[in-house]
């Protein structure tokens, strides 16, 4: 037991010590500031509680900004660590840790709950609906999501972090392999963010299949809204899988089982395959709603419709199903054999044809129209070829006998790194710019947010290019460091000032945020971009019901049709009358239930039986005083919904 | 808060109840996901025995043969307690609810003691391979059937307080659905593991 506790705290490294004193000041002042100003019980009833889409939604921004943030740290450090030969400025042990927490906290603490907070913040606006299908649910995906991020990141501080790598196969990640509580931070951290986004998938499908407001055809939905649901369809059928292999990762750690040990007759490439028919779908589940995001941006600002509607639809949701089928291409190197190697080479490069045609379609959207160097357009001109050289490298991994050649090696680092960048960063920083007028009611400054563009542009292919050709000169991946006589040298130095100018660019963007805040250009009308879709019809912000009157909806691009033929929210009608809305009330159980899944989880990584029994007891008891819950809802009346809307000028 | 023009929100309303109708449906789904992973996992394993125990040694087939019979009739009884609720009856509705419990309860207590005397053999999870994946498969269903009892006796509980009414009917439906699919993974269970492990 003495051993456990002194193990308890991470100890040793001054960067550590150097966090702790941050974390502990920056709690200190979230305590003090929330006293003094005496915004506790504001707190808990504007955000703890809340069941408002648009407000969860800003929670899984600033959320996924702040994991931004530390993934972006973690990538410094790997690349100061790499920018010179025989440095030591990082231990080994201490490298593993960062390039797992790097992966990890980026792809389902930053990618995730981006997408998430653009789901939450658009969808609802954009097909019309007052809120999502399940509201109580929702703020349960995000209060999941946040425990689970936290219960990962403590392990900084905490038991020490995990260290197998992103995906943590075993047998390395095995209880003989990973002895200490890192590897269960990990599983638990993910697990139990990962039930929160299981649910989003579901709640999202139904919101979008079933509240779309009146008249709205499935294809006339918009884009956006097109790639969220083909989404929504890949997590339902990818999570589980993610939910099945972290639970019998922690069966073997926890009871001793041997399902993927290499004793006992496990069987440690089942979890390999196991994790990518997850993983696979996964990077499918993060580009669909950046491919959407680009649809709306070409079409705004192009003034026009977009081109092939139709095949947008058939590609994206060809990609979600064949996603599916894709998985043997992150390890062709298992040596299954030619005939399911050439299969899984086949669908690789298959998935290829739908994306091929999106690119297309941008392009033809874009071919003769007027278009306006926005914001979100520029980071969207900068995604197609971006995605398009990420795309065609994958092409050549996807080659099988080639693949022999680039597997683990900087190659395929450089190509995911420009796929998930280039295509799903790119695309929900291009949405942020978007969209950030409806959330907030302001624009972001111009002048800063191209010198943000420019750098993180710049940054990214002088931090990529020379990794393509140092996978070539043979540098596999999770190396800590190498000799001068490797030749590598050079090559790594140009990478890692790349990755300082991103760190510029994100810099840049901070001070953007704030910089606008103060003197943003507001947004009066609602309508900053001369919009096409729903969203742009209400006021920004929108108020709390989203819409007094439900839109009726008479043909794709319902807004931009209701502009240009003058009816619907296009007309001000001072005859209109409201009637009551009927919106679900707040609820503290999402929260509450949420921290004792962390209580659980916590016992559980530390193997403190009884606090983990005593989380699930709680996670056990909230289930059940939320079944018992009755008068879950009530209604806005009328005068609230005049009040409303003519403070915001809409009541003629 | 009768008001008149409401016709749209009413609408939207009543199709909320239907929500949770199908988010659930959805819901089996992913858990059907979940089986099939555990199947699957099982198939590749059901050889690693590391030397010794099979299933042929340890399967005893008066205990699996009961196991599935009460499992079977407790879907049964559910399904009569849903016609019970459909003709109003809450008496019989609660007494059926009731029969499935404790139909449900037998089944728990079966599996623990089918588990204990294995493990008593030296057959535990952590024995071998085979064994790992039997356990979680089959325990991973027994824990579904142990958290639908708590939740199957919570919706009773309410029943009972608040009578049959549009609330109390979905949640006898959902936790119906519930049940049934627990039956239906059984019975891939009862031949996939058992069957197939004895012949």
């Amino acid at each position: 037991m003495g051993e456990k506790a002194k193990g308890f705290f991470v100890t040793g490294d001054p960067l550590i010590y150097g966090a702790d004193v941050s974390i502990i000041i920056t709690l200190l002042g979230i305590l003090v500031f929330l006293t003094y100003f005496k915004k506790w019980g504001w707190l808990w009833r504007e955000w703890l509680t809340t069941v408002d889409h648009k407000k969860i939604g800003i929670m899984y921004l600033v959320s996924s900004l702040l994991m931004l943030f530390r993934g972006g740290v973690d990538a410094l450090l790997m690349r100061m660590q790499l920018a010179m030969p025989n440095t030591h400025f990082l231990q080994s042990q201490h490298y593993n840790e960062i390039f797992t927490t790097h992966g990890t906290i980026m792809i389902l603490f930053m990618a995730m709950p981006f997408m998430f907070a653009l789901f939450n913040i658009v969808i609802p606006l954009q097909i019309g609906a007052r809120d999502v299908a399940y509201p109580f649910l929702n703020a349960m995906s995000f209060w999941l999501f946040f425990f689970g991020a936290l219960l990962f990141n403590l392990s900084f501080v905490i038991g020490g972090s995990p260290d197998a790598g992103w995906l943590s196969y075993p047998p390395l990640s095995e209880l003989a392999g990973s002895p200490g509580p890192g590897q269960n931070f990990y599983i638990w951290g993910i697990q139990i963010s990962g039930i929160g986004s299981l649910a989003t998938g579901i709640n999202f499908l139904v919101t979008i299949l079933k509240m779309r407001a009146p008249g709205m055809k499935l294809m006339q939905m918009p884009l956006f809204t097109w790639s969220v649901l083909s989404s929504c369809i890949t997590i339902i059928f990818a999570f589980p899988v993610l939910t099945v292999t972290l639970a019998l990762l922690f069966v073997d750690r926890f009871f001793g089982a041997h399902i993927f040990t290499a004793t006992g007759g496990g069987n440690p490439m089942m979890y390999v395959n196991l994790i990518w028919m997850w993983g696979h779908p996964e990077v499918y589940i993060v580009v669909l709603p950046a491919f959407g995001i680009y649809s709306e941006i070409v079409s705004t600002f192009s003034k026009k419709k977009i081109f092939g509607y139709k095949s947008m639809v058939f590609s994206m949701m060809i990609i979600s199903v064949l996603g599916y089928f894709t998985w043997v291409h992150h390890f062709f190197t298992m040596g299954a054999g030619a005939d399911v190697n050439t299969f899984f080479a086949i669908t690789t490069m298959a998935i290829g044809i739908p994306t091929g045609v999106k690119i297309f379609n941008w392009l033809f959207t874009m071919f003769r129209g007027r278009i306006s160097m926005t914001q979100p357009m520029l980071w969207t001109l900068a995604f197609i070829p971006c995605f398009l050289v990420g795309g065609a490298t994958g092409v050549m991994l996807a080659a099988a006998p080639a693949d022999y050649q680039y597997h683990n090696s900087y190659f395929l680092i450089a190509h995911f790194h420009q796929t998930l960048i280039g295509g799903v960063v790119f695309g929900y920083l291009a949405g942020l710019y978007y969209w950030w007028p409806k959330m907030f009611g302001f624009k972001l400054n111009d002048r800063i947010g191209k010198w943000a563009f420019w750098t993180w542009n710049i940054g990214f292919y002088v931090c990529f290019m020379p990794q393509y050709a140092l996978g070539f000169m043979g540098m596999t991946r999770r190396v800590y460091t190498y000799g001068w006589d490797m030749g590598w040298a050079p090559y790594n130095m140009v990478s890692t000032a790349g990755a300082f100018l991103m760190g510029i660019g994100f810099v840049f963007q901070v001070w953007q945020i704030l910089y606008s805040i103060k003197h943003g250009e507001r947004d009066l009308t609602g309508d900053p971009w001369n919009g096409r879709t729903l969203e742009w019809s209400i006021p920004s912000p929108a108020p709390h019901y989203n819409f007094a009157h439900l839109p009726e909806v008479k043909s794709d691009d319902a807004w931009w049709d209701m502009k240009n033929h003058r009816y619907g929210a296009a007309v001000p009608n001072k005859m209109k009358e409201y009637a009551p809305i009927h919106m679900p009330k707040n609820s503290g159980i999402p929260f509450l239930m949420s921290a004792c899944w962390f209580v659980a989880g916590f016992g559980l990584t530390f193997e403190w039986i009884g606090v983990g029994i005593a989380g699930l007891a709680g996670v056990g008891i909230c289930l059940l005083a939320r079944s018992f819950q009755r008068n879950t809802d009530y209604y806005i009346p009328v005068d609230e919904i005049k009040a409303t809307e003519s403070s915001l000028g809409r009541v003629v | 808060m009768a008001q008149p023009a409401i016709s749209m929100d009413a609408h939207q309303e009543h199709h909320h109840d239907t929500f949770k109708l199908l988010g659930f449906w959805i819901f089996l789904v992913t858990d059907c996901i979940i089986f099939a992973c555990l199947f699957a996992v099982y198939a590749v394993l059901r050889t690693h025995t590391d030397g010794d125990l099979t299933g042929r040694e340890l399967f005893e087939v008066k205990g699996f043969t009961a196991e599935t019979l009460i499992l079977l009739a407790s879907s049964f009884t559910s399904g009569l307690a849903s016609l019970a609720m459909q003709k109003g009856s809450k008496k019989h509705l609660l007494g059926w609810l009731t029969v499935t419990v404790l139909l449900g309860l037998s089944f728990v207590g079966l599996e623990i003691t089918e588990f204990a005397k294995m493990a008593s053999e030296g057959a535990a999870i952590s024995t071998n391979a085979f064994l790992s994946s039997f356990f979680t498969l089959v325990g991973t269903h027994g824990l579904h059937v142990s958290f639908g009892l708590i939740w199957m006796t919570g919706v009773m509980v309410q029943i009972g307080r608040y009578g049959i009414d549009a609330h109390t009917k979905e949640k006898v439906t959902i936790v119906g659905l519930y049940w049934h699919f627990l039956d239906v993974v059984w019975i891939f269970i009862f031949t996939v593991v058992y069957l197939l492990g004895v012949m």
